[in-house]
This record gives C-alpha cells, sequence and structure tokens, in this order.
C-alpha cells in the first residue's frame, strides 16, 4: 500500500499534501489537549509496533504481498489522532530512510494509512465495543471488524489513487505518463487482496496485541477507546 | 512501569523480522500490488512512463529496500541480517521521533500547577 515515487501524478500528490498539511496540525492540536505525559512511551512503543510488523510481508503464493500496519491498534489503544501522528512518523521514517513509499506520495500514504486506516478501524470499533468493559470479548471483536475493514478501505482508496492515473495524465496518444492500470483494474485488485487476505492479518495482530495486553498490563488498556487517558501526571 | 515488557517484546520481533522476507521466497510472491520499480514497469509495458521515469528515481534512500545500497544481489542470508538490522534501526527512529514529538505535544499541555 506504499505508494512508490513516479507513480502518482503531481495532480494527485499536491492535493494530498493539501489535505494532509491541515490534519497534521489538528492531530497535533487533538494530541495537546487529550495526550497525557503518561501515554508518551505507549506513543513511541505504537510507531515502534507499527515499523516493525509491517517488515512481515505476507506472501500469497505465486501473487503479491502485504502486510498488517498496526495502524488500528494504535487507534483504539490511543484514539485515532495519535494513530495520525505515529503513523505518519512511521511512514517519513520508511519513506526516507528505506524507500518504502515515496517522498512526492507520501502524503497521499499517509491520507490512506495514517488517516483513512485509524479512523475507519477506531469508528467501526467504538460503533461495536459500546460502553462494555475493558478487554470484554465484544471490545475486540469490535478492534478486530474496525481493524480488518480499516485495512480494506483503505487498500481501496489506494487503489482509487493508484486507477486515477491513466484518466487524468497520459500523453497525447493516450500512454500512461504515471501509474498504468485504470479504477476498473487498480480498485478491485487492491480491495480483493486485501479483503481475501491481509485485512485478517490485520485483525490479527490487533486483536492478539489487545488480548495480550488486556493480560499482562491490564493498565495500559483500562482508557481503551477515549484518546489517551485525560488525567494528568503530577 | 512494565513497559520494558512491551520493548522486548519489540526486540523479539525484530530478530523474527527474516520471516517477512522468506515466507516471499518460498512462496513465489513478488512485490506489493502497484509497488513495483520502475524498471518492472518499464518490463510490464515496454517502456518506463515518461512521468515516472521523472519521478521514480528522485529520491535515493541511504538504506533502499531495508539493506545496504548494492546488496539486493546478495543472498538471502546476508539480506536477512541487514533486515533485522533495520528493523532495529527503524524500531530505534520511529520510537525516538514519536516519542519526541509525543513529550512536545503532551508538556504544553501538562503544566502540572494550573
Amino acid at each position: 500500500m506504499h505508494i512508490p515515487d513516479g507513480t502518482l501524478s503531481p495532480q494527485t500528490y499536491l492535493p494530498a499534501w493539501a489535505v494532509m498539511a491541515p490534519l497534521w496540525v489538528v492531530a497535533g492540536r487533538r494530541l495537546k489537549r487529550a495526550l497525557s505525559a503518561r501515554a508518551v512511551p505507549l506513543l513511541a512503543i505504537g510507531a515502534a509496533f507499527s515499523f516493525v510488523i509491517m517488515m512481515f510481508n505476507v506472501p500469497i503464493p505465486g501473487g503479491s504481498t502485504g502486510h498488517a500496519t498496526g495502524g488500528a491498534l494504535i487507534a483504539v489503544l490511543l484514539g485515532p489522532w495519535a494513530a495520525v501522528v505515529a503513523m505518519s512518523v512511521v511512514l517519513a521514517v520508511q519513506a526516507l530512510l528505506f524507500g518504502d513509499g515515496g517522498i512526492t506520495t507520501l502524503a497521499a500514504n499517509c491520507l490512506n494509512m495514517a488517516v483513512i486506516l485509524p479512523f475507519v478501524s477506531y469508528g467501526l470499533y467504538r460503533l461495536i465495543a459500546g460502553r462494555s468493559p475493558a478487554a470484554s470479548v465484544r471490545r475486540l471483536v469490535g478492534a478486530g471488524v474496525g481493524a480488518y475493514f480499516g485495512l480494506v478501505v483503505a487498500a481501496a482508496t489506494t487503489g482509487v489513487m493508484f486507477g486515477l492515473q491513466p484518466l487524468i495524465a497520459h500523453t497525447a496518444d493516450g500512454r500512461p505518463l504515471y501509474f498504468q492500470y485504470g479504477l476498473k483494474v487498480a480498485v478491485p485488485a487492491m480491495a480483493l487482496e486485501h479483503m481475501v487476505v491481509f485485512g485478517f492479518v490485520e485483525a490479527a495482530v490487533t486483536v492478539g496485541a489487545l488480548a495480550y495486553l488486556a493480560r499482562t498490563e491490564p493498565s495500559l488498556i483500562a482508557g481503551t477507546g477515549v484518546a489517551a487517558p485525560k488525567e494528568k501526571t503530577k | 512501569m512494565t513497559l520494558r515488557r512491551l520493548w522486548i517484546g519489540l526486540l523479539i520481533l525484530a530478530v523474527l523480522t527474516p520471516l517477512g522476507l522468506w515466507l516471499p521466497e518460498r512462496m513465489g510472491a513478488g512485490d506489493a500490488w502497484g509497488e513495483w520499480s520502475a524498471e518492472e514497469v518499464g518490463r510490464q509495458l515496454g517502456q518506463v512512463p515518461a512521468g515516472m521515469a521523472r519521478l521514480a528515481e528522485r529520491w535515493h534512500a541511504p538504506v533502499p529496500d531495508y539493506a545496504p545500497a548494492g546488496w539486493e544481489t546478495r543472498p538471502l542470508s546476508y539480506l536477512s541480517v541487514a533486515y533485522i538490522g533495520s528493523a532495529l534501526l527503524g524500531i530505534a527512529v520511529c520510537a525516538g521521533l514519536a516519542w519526541a514529538l509525543g513529550r512536545w505535544l503532551s508538556r504544553k499541555e501538562d503544566p502540572g500547577v494550573t
């Protein structure tokens, strides 16, 4: 889902920067209000977890690969705006240091994986979890369903960005200037492989990590779903 | 604080990351869909699209594809070691940046007195 440089036309990646810039400002403001100093180490661990879990490429035999992102987990634990910050950090490090995802396309990748993914995950999680107690099965189911659809929707929007390219950027004789496949190929390809395989990987990672935390570090997930514990530390 | 256990968990994950190289190799799986290199797209289409050619090679990452530059043809054992090293580097940089951002953002709302 990491769109490389050269795949998106400026008509696509520039608007993505224009959309992300205010979202980063809002995310910063939201954290200023809601992120307690106690939650800072968890934000760091969340970003590191996201980075390392994305290295576990899961193969479709004879086909492509994909991976979980950890973005749903961060959204559930610390709230969606914290996930925006943590995932943006991870995507920037991946692009700048490791060439995984482009520089021009960084904002587009953030839009998909640092905004759409955590917000879809978080919305569904809250909807399903309701007021059920922390670490209840219902809460885990909510997190799993949220993770699955968060990743699938993000894959679909990535597919839309891919698929728009031949429409909006081609030579006079119709040859693509950037990504070569249109919407009819790119959206189903991206959505299907994430619906069939990778969505379940994201769900498993999210539910597994939450269940583990519920058993070993219950204090960490006590405030789950409320964008980080609000009380201030002395 | 029991957070130490989570950091240890991250280190264990880092050591296991070569699974993310081996499994795709064993099962003949290629790049993630749409993440093909410009050369690969060139092979598929007969030529690299002009805009792609212009933008694709603009940024040269210091550790391209989670291994030192020029290691593409090294055996999987070398790449696995590089992959673990990249995991540790990535964990350190991501955690460090997120920590710094978190500190910067949370400190201002955290005067403690007012």
